[in-house]
Protein backbone atom coordinates (compact mmCIF):
# COMPACT_ATOMS: atom_id res chain seq x y z
CA UNK A 1 0.00 0.00 0.00
CA UNK A 2 1.00 3.40 -0.76
CA UNK A 3 2.49 6.19 1.77
CA UNK A 4 1.70 8.76 0.72
CA UNK A 5 -0.99 10.44 -1.81
CA UNK A 6 0.78 13.02 -3.49
CA UNK A 7 -0.47 16.15 -6.29
CA UNK A 8 1.33 15.23 -9.27
CA UNK A 9 0.11 17.99 -11.43
CA UNK A 10 -1.96 21.44 -11.40
CA UNK A 11 -3.43 23.53 -13.97
CA UNK A 12 -5.31 26.81 -14.04
CA UNK A 13 -6.57 28.50 -17.17
CA UNK A 14 -6.72 32.21 -17.62
CA UNK A 15 -9.18 33.93 -14.78
CA UNK A 16 -11.22 36.97 -15.32
CA UNK A 17 -13.00 37.36 -17.94
CA UNK A 18 -12.79 34.54 -20.21
CA UNK A 19 -15.28 35.45 -23.33
CA UNK A 20 -16.95 32.07 -24.80
CA UNK A 21 -16.18 30.40 -22.18
CA UNK A 22 -18.47 26.94 -20.87
CA UNK A 23 -18.15 25.10 -17.69
CA UNK A 24 -17.41 22.35 -19.85
CA UNK A 25 -14.69 24.08 -21.66
CA UNK A 26 -13.08 25.22 -18.64
CA UNK A 27 -13.11 21.82 -17.46
CA UNK A 28 -11.69 20.36 -19.76
CA UNK A 29 -8.60 22.87 -20.40
CA UNK A 30 -8.25 22.87 -16.60
CA UNK A 31 -7.86 19.08 -16.79
CA UNK A 32 -5.69 18.54 -19.98
CA UNK A 33 -3.54 20.83 -18.65
CA UNK A 34 -2.74 19.49 -15.43
CA UNK A 35 -2.65 16.32 -16.83
CA UNK A 36 0.46 18.00 -19.68
CA UNK A 37 1.88 18.98 -16.38
CA UNK A 38 1.81 15.33 -14.33
CA UNK A 39 3.01 14.03 -17.79
CA UNK A 40 -0.04 11.70 -17.76
CA UNK A 41 -2.83 10.74 -20.26
CA UNK A 42 -6.58 11.07 -20.12
CA UNK A 43 -6.15 7.37 -19.60
CA UNK A 44 -3.97 7.34 -17.06
CA UNK A 45 -7.60 8.71 -14.81
CA UNK A 46 -9.01 5.90 -13.19
CA UNK A 47 -10.93 8.19 -10.56
CA UNK A 48 -13.29 11.74 -10.66
CA UNK A 49 -14.05 14.48 -8.41
CA UNK A 50 -15.60 17.01 -9.64
CA UNK A 51 -18.03 19.59 -7.29
CA UNK A 52 -20.96 21.71 -8.66
CA UNK A 53 -21.61 24.52 -11.09
CA UNK A 54 -24.81 27.52 -11.37
CA UNK A 55 -24.25 28.88 -14.95
CA UNK A 56 -24.80 25.45 -16.48
CA UNK A 57 -26.48 23.25 -14.18
CA UNK A 58 -26.18 18.92 -14.76
CA UNK A 59 -27.80 16.64 -12.07
CA UNK A 60 -24.90 14.86 -11.76
CA UNK A 61 -21.70 17.48 -13.07
CA UNK A 62 -18.92 14.78 -12.76
CA UNK A 63 -21.04 12.44 -14.93
CA UNK A 64 -21.10 14.89 -17.23
CA UNK A 65 -17.79 15.89 -17.28
CA UNK A 66 -16.49 12.39 -18.08
CA UNK A 67 -18.69 12.28 -20.87
CA UNK A 68 -17.76 15.36 -22.22
CA UNK A 69 -13.95 14.27 -22.44
CA UNK A 70 -14.65 11.11 -22.70
CA UNK A 71 -13.40 8.97 -19.67
CA UNK A 72 -14.30 6.05 -18.05
CA UNK A 73 -13.14 5.72 -14.81
CA UNK A 74 -13.11 3.47 -11.64
CA UNK A 75 -14.53 5.90 -9.15
CA UNK A 76 -16.64 9.22 -10.16
CA UNK A 77 -18.46 11.57 -7.89
CA UNK A 78 -19.70 15.28 -7.29
CA UNK A 79 -18.56 17.24 -3.79
CA UNK A 80 -21.05 19.94 -2.20
CA UNK A 81 -18.88 21.93 0.27
CA UNK A 82 -18.61 25.55 -1.33
CA UNK A 83 -15.56 26.95 -1.09
CA UNK A 84 -14.26 23.78 1.26
CA UNK A 85 -15.05 21.42 -1.69
CA UNK A 86 -11.66 21.56 -3.58
CA UNK A 87 -9.58 20.78 -0.50
CA UNK A 88 -12.38 17.94 0.38
CA UNK A 89 -11.79 16.68 -2.99
CA UNK A 90 -8.01 16.17 -2.29
CA UNK A 91 -8.44 14.79 1.23
CA UNK A 92 -11.23 12.46 -0.88
CA UNK A 93 -8.71 11.56 -3.44
CA UNK A 94 -5.52 10.88 -1.27
CA UNK A 95 -8.07 8.33 0.72
CA UNK A 96 -8.91 6.80 -2.68
CA UNK A 97 -5.45 6.59 -4.07
CA UNK A 98 -4.16 5.53 0.17
CA UNK A 99 -6.73 2.48 -0.04
CA UNK A 100 -5.54 1.25 -3.40
CA UNK A 101 -9.18 2.00 -5.23
CA UNK A 102 -7.03 4.57 -7.91
CA UNK A 103 -3.83 5.28 -8.73
CA UNK A 104 -4.55 9.14 -10.59
CA UNK A 105 -7.10 11.08 -9.50
CA UNK A 106 -8.28 14.14 -11.39
CA UNK A 107 -9.86 17.09 -9.06
CA UNK A 108 -11.45 19.92 -11.48
CA UNK A 109 -13.38 22.49 -11.53
CA UNK A 110 -14.18 25.66 -13.39
CA UNK A 111 -17.09 27.96 -13.95
CA UNK A 112 -17.52 31.12 -16.56
CA UNK A 113 -19.55 33.13 -13.20
CA UNK A 114 -18.72 36.60 -14.64
CA UNK A 115 -20.09 36.09 -18.27
CA UNK A 116 -21.86 33.33 -18.35
CA UNK A 117 -24.31 34.48 -15.74
CA UNK A 118 -28.01 34.94 -17.25
CA UNK A 119 -29.32 38.04 -14.93
CA UNK A 120 -32.40 35.28 -13.90
CA UNK A 121 -30.11 33.20 -12.80
CA UNK A 122 -27.88 35.73 -11.12
CA UNK A 123 -31.27 37.01 -9.29
CA UNK A 124 -32.54 33.45 -8.65
CA UNK A 125 -29.22 32.54 -6.88
CA UNK A 126 -29.28 35.71 -4.50
CA UNK A 127 -32.28 34.93 -3.45
CA UNK A 128 -31.75 31.36 -2.73
CA UNK A 129 -29.41 31.97 0.18
CA UNK A 130 -29.82 31.26 3.40
CA UNK A 131 -32.25 29.35 5.23
CA UNK A 132 -35.57 29.52 3.59
CA UNK A 133 -37.72 30.29 6.57
CA UNK A 134 -35.85 31.59 9.09
CA UNK A 135 -33.20 33.69 7.42
CA UNK A 136 -34.48 34.46 3.52
CA UNK A 137 -37.47 36.54 4.90
CA UNK A 138 -35.17 38.92 6.73
CA UNK A 139 -33.25 40.18 3.03
CA UNK A 140 -29.74 38.71 3.73
CA UNK A 141 -27.18 38.11 1.34
CA UNK A 142 -23.92 36.50 1.75
CA UNK A 143 -22.27 39.69 2.29
CA UNK A 144 -24.45 40.67 4.64
CA UNK A 145 -23.72 37.09 6.57
CA UNK A 146 -20.18 37.69 6.34
CA UNK A 147 -20.23 41.48 7.68
CA UNK A 148 -22.51 40.03 10.97
CA UNK A 149 -18.89 38.09 11.60
CA UNK A 150 -17.14 41.03 10.89
CA UNK A 151 -18.82 43.25 12.91
CA UNK A 152 -19.10 40.71 16.09
CA UNK A 153 -15.49 40.03 15.35
CA UNK A 154 -13.95 44.39 15.45
CA UNK A 155 -16.54 44.61 18.41
CA UNK A 156 -14.55 41.69 20.34
CA UNK A 157 -11.52 42.11 19.40
CA UNK A 158 -10.56 46.48 18.73
CA UNK A 159 -9.56 45.34 15.23
CA UNK A 160 -10.30 47.82 13.12
CA UNK A 161 -11.42 48.30 9.27
CA UNK A 162 -7.66 49.33 8.69
CA UNK A 163 -7.08 45.34 9.01
CA UNK A 164 -9.13 44.44 7.00
CA UNK A 165 -8.26 47.05 4.82
CA UNK A 166 -4.61 45.81 4.58
CA UNK A 167 -5.45 41.95 3.63
CA UNK A 168 -7.27 43.58 0.40
CA UNK A 169 -3.86 45.22 -0.66
CA UNK A 170 -1.92 42.76 0.26
CA UNK A 171 -4.03 40.60 -2.28
CA UNK A 172 -4.14 43.06 -4.86
CA UNK A 173 -0.14 43.13 -4.62
CA UNK A 174 0.24 39.30 -4.91
CA UNK A 175 -2.03 39.13 -8.03
CA UNK A 176 -0.34 42.06 -9.92
CA UNK A 177 2.53 39.32 -9.99
CA UNK A 178 0.83 36.57 -11.46
CA UNK A 179 0.17 36.10 -14.95
CA UNK A 180 -2.97 34.73 -15.10
CA UNK A 181 -5.08 36.75 -12.33
CA UNK A 182 -8.09 38.95 -12.25
CA UNK A 183 -7.35 41.95 -10.63
CA UNK A 184 -4.05 43.32 -11.12
CA UNK A 185 -4.33 47.40 -10.77
CA UNK A 186 -2.60 48.08 -7.64
CA UNK A 187 -5.34 49.64 -4.79
CA UNK A 188 -4.05 51.64 -1.39
CA UNK A 189 -5.40 51.31 2.29
CA UNK A 190 -7.52 54.49 1.40
CA UNK A 191 -9.11 52.67 -2.03
CA UNK A 192 -10.30 49.68 0.09
CA UNK A 193 -11.44 52.61 2.91
CA UNK A 194 -13.44 54.76 0.39
CA UNK A 195 -15.04 52.13 -1.52
CA UNK A 196 -18.86 51.83 -1.06
CA UNK A 197 -19.99 49.76 1.59
CA UNK A 198 -21.78 46.76 0.82
CA UNK A 199 -22.93 45.66 3.75
CA UNK A 200 -21.60 47.46 6.85
CA UNK A 201 -18.86 47.06 7.79
CA UNK A 202 -17.48 45.62 4.68
CA UNK A 203 -16.99 47.57 1.44
CA UNK A 204 -16.39 46.46 -2.29
CA UNK A 205 -12.73 45.96 -1.79
CA UNK A 206 -13.35 43.48 0.98
CA UNK A 207 -15.32 41.16 -1.13
CA UNK A 208 -14.39 38.56 -3.34
CA UNK A 209 -14.52 38.84 -7.19
CA UNK A 210 -17.07 36.98 -9.45
CA UNK A 211 -14.54 35.59 -12.42
CA UNK A 212 -14.34 32.84 -15.53
CA UNK A 213 -12.04 30.12 -14.84
CA UNK A 214 -10.91 27.03 -14.24
CA UNK A 215 -8.46 25.04 -11.79
CA UNK A 216 -7.38 21.01 -11.92
CA UNK A 217 -4.65 19.11 -9.75
CA UNK A 218 -4.66 15.06 -10.15
CA UNK A 219 -3.68 12.95 -7.12
CA UNK A 220 -1.50 10.10 -7.28
CA UNK A 221 -0.43 7.33 -5.17
CA UNK A 222 3.00 7.82 -4.42
CA UNK A 223 4.34 4.58 -5.96
CA UNK A 224 3.93 6.52 -9.15
CA UNK A 225 5.93 9.42 -8.57
CA UNK A 226 8.94 8.01 -10.40
CA UNK A 227 6.92 8.48 -13.72
CA UNK A 228 6.18 11.88 -13.38
CA UNK A 229 7.59 14.53 -15.15
CA UNK A 230 7.91 17.31 -12.14
CA UNK A 231 8.54 16.48 -8.66
CA UNK A 232 5.24 15.75 -6.72
CA UNK A 233 4.14 17.33 -3.16
CA UNK A 234 2.90 14.73 -0.61
CA UNK A 235 -0.48 15.16 0.82
CA UNK A 236 1.06 14.87 4.83
CA UNK A 237 -2.26 15.83 6.78
CA UNK A 238 -5.68 16.90 5.99
CA UNK A 239 -8.79 17.24 8.24
CA UNK A 240 -12.65 18.97 8.55
CA UNK A 241 -14.55 21.00 10.67
CA UNK A 242 -18.24 20.85 10.32
CA UNK A 243 -20.51 23.46 12.89
CA UNK A 244 -23.08 24.54 11.24
CA UNK A 245 -24.64 25.68 7.70
CA UNK A 246 -26.60 28.76 8.46
CA UNK A 247 -25.08 31.70 10.31
CA UNK A 248 -27.72 32.17 12.92
CA UNK A 249 -26.50 28.95 13.82
CA UNK A 250 -23.33 28.98 14.18
CA UNK A 251 -22.10 28.28 17.90
CA UNK A 252 -19.77 31.86 17.80
CA UNK A 253 -19.08 34.24 15.15
CA UNK A 254 -15.63 34.48 16.00
CA UNK A 255 -14.02 30.71 16.23
CA UNK A 256 -15.36 28.39 13.39
CA UNK A 257 -14.69 24.94 12.36
CA UNK A 258 -11.13 26.08 11.00
CA UNK A 259 -9.64 25.35 14.97
CA UNK A 260 -10.92 21.30 14.15
CA UNK A 261 -9.65 20.84 10.85
CA UNK A 262 -6.69 22.49 10.75
CA UNK A 263 -5.63 20.79 14.39
CA UNK A 264 -6.40 17.48 12.79
CA UNK A 265 -4.16 18.17 9.72
CA UNK A 266 -1.15 20.01 11.48
CA UNK A 267 -1.58 16.62 14.15
CA UNK A 268 -1.56 14.00 11.09
CA UNK A 269 1.15 15.38 9.54
CA UNK A 270 3.41 16.16 12.50
CA UNK A 271 4.12 19.92 11.87
CA UNK A 272 3.10 23.17 13.87
CA UNK A 273 2.12 26.26 12.53
CA UNK A 274 5.85 27.63 12.79
CA UNK A 275 6.40 24.66 10.43
CA UNK A 276 4.91 26.82 7.46
CA UNK A 277 6.88 27.97 5.25
CA UNK A 278 3.59 29.38 2.68
CA UNK A 279 -0.22 29.55 3.53
CA UNK A 280 -2.72 29.21 1.01
CA UNK A 281 -5.85 30.42 2.96
CA UNK A 282 -9.61 31.18 1.46
CA UNK A 283 -10.32 34.29 1.65
CA UNK A 284 -14.08 34.95 0.28
CA UNK A 285 -13.73 38.46 2.51
CA UNK A 286 -10.91 39.90 3.94
CA UNK A 287 -13.01 38.75 7.11
CA UNK A 288 -12.50 35.54 6.37
CA UNK A 289 -8.95 34.98 6.31
CA UNK A 290 -8.74 37.40 9.58
CA UNK A 291 -10.68 35.19 10.64
CA UNK A 292 -8.94 32.17 9.90
CA UNK A 293 -5.31 33.07 10.56
CA UNK A 294 -6.16 33.49 14.07
CA UNK A 295 -8.34 30.37 14.61
CA UNK A 296 -6.24 28.24 13.07
CA UNK A 297 -3.48 29.52 15.18
CA UNK A 298 -0.74 30.86 12.94
CA UNK A 299 -2.22 34.81 15.70
CA UNK A 300 -3.21 35.47 18.37
CA UNK A 301 -7.06 36.82 18.23
CA UNK A 302 -6.74 40.45 16.77
CA UNK A 303 -3.52 40.15 15.64
CA UNK A 304 -3.66 39.18 12.35
CA UNK A 305 -4.55 42.61 10.78
CA UNK A 306 -1.82 44.07 12.65
CA UNK A 307 0.67 41.68 11.50
CA UNK A 308 -0.73 42.30 7.68
CA UNK A 309 -0.09 45.89 8.17
CA UNK A 310 3.17 45.34 9.43
CA UNK A 311 4.14 43.35 6.35
CA UNK A 312 4.43 39.46 7.81
CA UNK A 313 2.10 38.03 5.08
CA UNK A 314 3.96 38.68 2.09
CA UNK A 315 7.32 38.05 0.78
CA UNK A 316 10.16 38.29 3.43
CA UNK A 317 7.54 38.15 5.94
CA UNK A 318 6.69 35.71 8.54
CA UNK A 319 3.92 33.88 7.00
CA UNK A 320 3.51 34.55 3.51
CA UNK A 321 0.15 34.02 2.26
CA UNK A 322 -2.02 33.95 -0.82
CA UNK A 323 0.84 34.88 -2.58
CA UNK A 324 -1.02 33.97 -6.01
CA UNK A 325 -3.84 37.03 -4.84
CA UNK A 326 -6.33 34.76 -3.56
CA UNK A 327 -10.67 34.90 -4.39
CA UNK A 328 -10.40 38.93 -3.49
CA UNK A 329 -8.19 39.70 -6.56
CA UNK A 330 -6.97 36.39 -8.43
CA UNK A 331 -10.16 35.30 -9.14
CA UNK A 332 -12.97 33.31 -7.84
CA UNK A 333 -14.99 31.27 -10.16
CA UNK A 334 -17.24 28.59 -8.46
CA UNK A 335 -15.43 25.56 -6.56
CA UNK A 336 -12.55 26.24 -8.64
CA UNK A 337 -12.26 29.38 -7.00
CA UNK A 338 -10.72 27.11 -3.29
CA UNK A 339 -8.45 25.27 -5.98
CA UNK A 340 -6.43 27.74 -6.90
CA UNK A 341 -5.56 28.08 -3.58
CA UNK A 342 -3.95 23.87 -4.23
CA UNK A 343 -2.93 24.84 -7.18
CA UNK A 344 -0.56 27.88 -6.16
CA UNK A 345 0.90 25.84 -2.98
CA UNK A 346 2.02 22.95 -5.14
CA UNK A 347 3.93 25.91 -7.59
CA UNK A 348 5.00 27.21 -4.40
CA UNK A 349 6.54 23.41 -3.36
CA UNK A 350 7.77 22.94 -6.30
CA UNK A 351 9.56 26.45 -7.12
CA UNK A 352 7.69 27.44 -10.15
CA UNK A 353 6.32 30.54 -8.73
CA UNK A 354 8.49 32.92 -10.68
CA UNK A 355 8.65 36.18 -9.24
CA UNK A 356 5.92 34.93 -6.30
CA UNK A 357 8.57 31.90 -4.89
CA UNK A 358 8.88 32.07 -1.46
CA UNK A 359 12.57 30.73 -1.08
CA UNK A 360 12.70 27.54 0.12
CA UNK A 361 9.36 26.41 0.55
CA UNK A 362 8.89 23.45 1.60
CA UNK A 363 5.76 22.82 3.41
CA UNK A 364 2.70 24.11 2.55
CA UNK A 365 -0.65 25.06 4.62
CA UNK A 366 -4.46 25.40 2.42
CA UNK A 367 -7.57 25.88 4.09
CA UNK A 368 -10.95 26.32 2.16
CA UNK A 369 -14.18 26.81 3.63
CA UNK A 370 -17.89 26.64 2.74
CA UNK A 371 -20.73 28.33 3.46
CA UNK A 372 -20.33 31.32 6.04
CA UNK A 373 -17.36 29.72 7.76
CA UNK A 374 -19.76 27.14 8.04
CA UNK A 375 -17.50 23.36 6.47
CA UNK A 376 -13.91 23.70 6.51
CA UNK A 377 -10.97 21.57 5.31
CA UNK A 378 -7.35 22.03 5.79
CA UNK A 379 -4.67 20.37 4.38
CA UNK A 380 -0.46 20.31 5.07
CA UNK A 381 1.50 19.76 1.80
CA UNK A 382 5.02 19.01 1.59
CA UNK A 383 8.25 18.14 -0.02
CA UNK A 384 9.31 15.08 1.01
CA UNK B 1 -39.09 37.53 -9.68
CA UNK B 2 -42.16 38.82 -7.60
CA UNK B 3 -41.29 42.37 -5.82
CA UNK B 4 -42.88 40.29 -2.59
CA UNK B 5 -40.79 39.95 0.25
CA UNK B 6 -40.22 35.63 0.90
CA UNK B 7 -42.94 35.11 2.86
CA UNK B 8 -41.92 31.55 5.18
CA UNK B 9 -43.97 28.23 4.38
CA UNK B 10 -44.40 26.61 7.21
CA UNK B 11 -43.56 22.26 7.16
CA UNK B 12 -44.05 19.59 9.27
CA UNK B 13 -41.01 21.26 11.79
CA UNK B 14 -42.34 24.58 12.26
CA UNK B 15 -46.00 24.35 11.74
CA UNK B 16 -46.76 25.01 15.47
CA UNK B 17 -43.89 28.22 15.62
CA UNK B 18 -45.45 29.95 12.59
CA UNK B 19 -49.02 29.22 13.91
CA UNK B 20 -48.53 30.70 16.76
CA UNK B 21 -46.29 33.54 15.71
CA UNK B 22 -50.26 34.84 13.58
CA UNK B 23 -50.92 35.36 17.25
CA UNK B 24 -47.96 37.15 18.29
CA UNK B 25 -46.64 34.59 19.88
CA UNK B 26 -43.01 33.53 19.59
CA UNK B 27 -42.37 30.05 20.22
CA UNK B 28 -39.32 28.12 20.85
CA UNK B 29 -38.35 24.61 22.04
CA UNK B 30 -36.54 22.71 24.89
CA UNK B 31 -35.85 18.91 25.18
CA UNK B 32 -37.38 17.11 27.95
CA UNK B 33 -34.68 14.57 28.42
CA UNK B 34 -31.71 17.48 28.73
CA UNK B 35 -33.42 20.75 28.97
CA UNK B 36 -31.52 21.67 26.02
CA UNK B 37 -33.07 25.28 24.46
CA UNK B 38 -33.01 25.20 20.58
CA UNK B 39 -33.84 27.53 17.64
CA UNK B 40 -34.90 26.85 14.49
CA UNK B 41 -37.73 24.22 15.35
CA UNK B 42 -36.67 20.81 14.61
CA UNK B 43 -37.81 17.49 15.83
CA UNK B 44 -34.65 16.18 17.18
CA UNK B 45 -32.39 17.36 19.76
CA UNK B 46 -28.60 18.56 18.62
CA UNK B 47 -27.57 17.95 22.18
CA UNK B 48 -28.71 14.45 23.14
CA UNK B 49 -30.40 13.00 20.04
CA UNK B 50 -33.75 12.44 21.62
CA UNK B 51 -36.98 13.28 20.11
CA UNK B 52 -38.43 14.65 22.89
CA UNK B 53 -38.95 18.36 22.71
CA UNK B 54 -41.22 20.69 24.14
CA UNK B 55 -42.85 23.89 23.18
CA UNK B 56 -42.75 27.29 24.95
CA UNK B 57 -43.46 31.04 25.01
CA UNK B 58 -40.78 32.97 24.75
CA UNK B 59 -41.17 36.44 26.56
CA UNK B 60 -40.19 38.37 23.37
CA UNK B 61 -37.06 40.04 24.88
CA UNK B 62 -33.76 40.19 23.80
CA UNK B 63 -30.13 41.56 23.09
CA UNK B 64 -27.95 42.61 19.71
CA UNK B 65 -25.54 39.81 19.25
CA UNK B 66 -24.50 41.34 15.88
CA UNK B 67 -25.79 43.72 13.32
CA UNK B 68 -25.67 45.07 9.63
CA UNK B 69 -26.67 47.89 7.54
CA UNK B 70 -27.59 46.27 4.29
CA UNK B 71 -26.68 48.55 1.74
CA UNK B 72 -27.27 46.36 -1.12
CA UNK B 73 -30.26 44.74 -1.28
CA UNK B 74 -30.55 40.76 -2.40
CA UNK B 75 -33.82 41.05 -4.52
CA UNK B 76 -36.00 44.12 -5.99
CA UNK B 77 -37.84 43.32 -3.17
CA UNK B 78 -35.82 44.69 -0.54
CA UNK B 79 -34.38 47.31 -2.77
CA UNK B 80 -37.14 50.26 -1.01
CA UNK B 81 -35.83 49.57 2.17
CA UNK B 82 -32.17 49.66 1.71
CA UNK B 83 -30.33 50.72 4.00
CA UNK B 84 -31.86 48.51 6.37
CA UNK B 85 -30.82 46.61 9.94
CA UNK B 86 -29.88 42.86 9.63
CA UNK B 87 -29.06 41.59 13.02
CA UNK B 88 -28.64 38.26 15.10
CA UNK B 89 -30.92 38.37 18.31
CA UNK B 90 -29.89 36.18 22.11
CA UNK B 91 -33.42 35.76 23.28
CA UNK B 92 -33.26 36.33 26.60
CA UNK B 93 -33.84 32.36 27.12
CA UNK B 94 -31.14 31.58 25.44
CA UNK B 95 -31.68 31.04 21.68
CA UNK B 96 -30.36 33.37 18.30
CA UNK B 97 -32.65 34.18 15.97
CA UNK B 98 -31.95 36.21 12.92
CA UNK B 99 -34.27 39.72 12.28
CA UNK B 100 -34.61 43.33 10.81
CA UNK B 101 -34.48 45.81 13.27
CA UNK B 102 -37.66 48.14 12.75
CA UNK B 103 -38.83 51.25 14.48
CA UNK B 104 -34.21 52.05 14.52
CA UNK B 105 -32.32 54.42 12.68
CA UNK B 106 -29.77 52.37 11.03
CA UNK B 107 -26.97 54.73 12.73
CA UNK B 108 -28.49 53.65 16.36
CA UNK B 109 -28.00 50.33 16.65
CA UNK B 110 -25.02 48.27 19.08
CA UNK B 111 -24.00 45.29 19.83
CA UNK B 112 -25.95 44.58 23.04
CA UNK B 113 -28.61 46.59 22.27
CA UNK B 114 -31.74 45.67 24.09
CA UNK B 115 -34.63 44.39 21.81
CA UNK B 116 -38.29 43.06 21.73
CA UNK B 117 -39.78 40.89 19.21
CA UNK B 118 -42.49 42.47 16.85
CA UNK B 119 -44.41 40.76 14.47
CA UNK B 120 -44.88 41.96 10.59
CA UNK B 121 -47.75 40.49 8.23
CA UNK B 122 -46.49 39.36 5.66
CA UNK B 123 -49.25 38.46 3.02
CA UNK B 124 -51.41 36.57 6.03
CA UNK B 125 -48.10 34.92 7.86
CA UNK B 126 -46.83 37.14 10.70
CA UNK B 127 -42.96 36.86 10.65
CA UNK B 128 -40.96 37.77 13.72
CA UNK B 129 -38.76 40.97 13.99
CA UNK B 130 -36.96 43.58 16.57
CA UNK B 131 -37.34 46.40 17.41
CA UNK B 132 -35.64 48.73 20.12
CA UNK B 133 -36.87 47.92 23.85
CA UNK B 134 -37.31 51.97 24.61
ZN1 LIG C 1 -31.70 16.80 24.52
Amino acid sequence: MPKHAVISGVHNTKVGSVPDSTVMSLHSEAAFGALADAGLKLSDIDGVLCAYAITETYPMLSSAFCEYVGVAPNFNAGLHGGGATAAMMAMQAAALVRNGDCRHVLCVAGENRLTGMTRDKAVAALAEFGHPQFEQPYGVNIPAAYALVAQRYLHETGATLEHLAALAVLHRTHAAMHPDAHMTEAITLDDVANARTISDPLRLLDCCLISDGGAAFIVSASETAGDMKKSSPAILGTGQGHTHEHILAAPSLTSFGCKMSSATAFGKAGVTTSDIDVAEIYDSFTITLLIELESIGFYEKGEAGEAALRGELTHGGKMPCNTHGGLLSFGHSGAAGGMFHIVEAVRQLRGEADIRQVPDANLAFVHGDGGILSAHCSMILGNT
Amino acid sequence: MTDLKPVPVPNADTQAFWDACNENRLLFQTCKDCGHTQFYPRAVCVSCESRNLKWHDSAKLGTVHSYTIVQRAPSPAFKADAPYLLALIDLDEGFRMMVNILNCPTDAASIGMKVHIVFEDREGQKVPQAAPLN
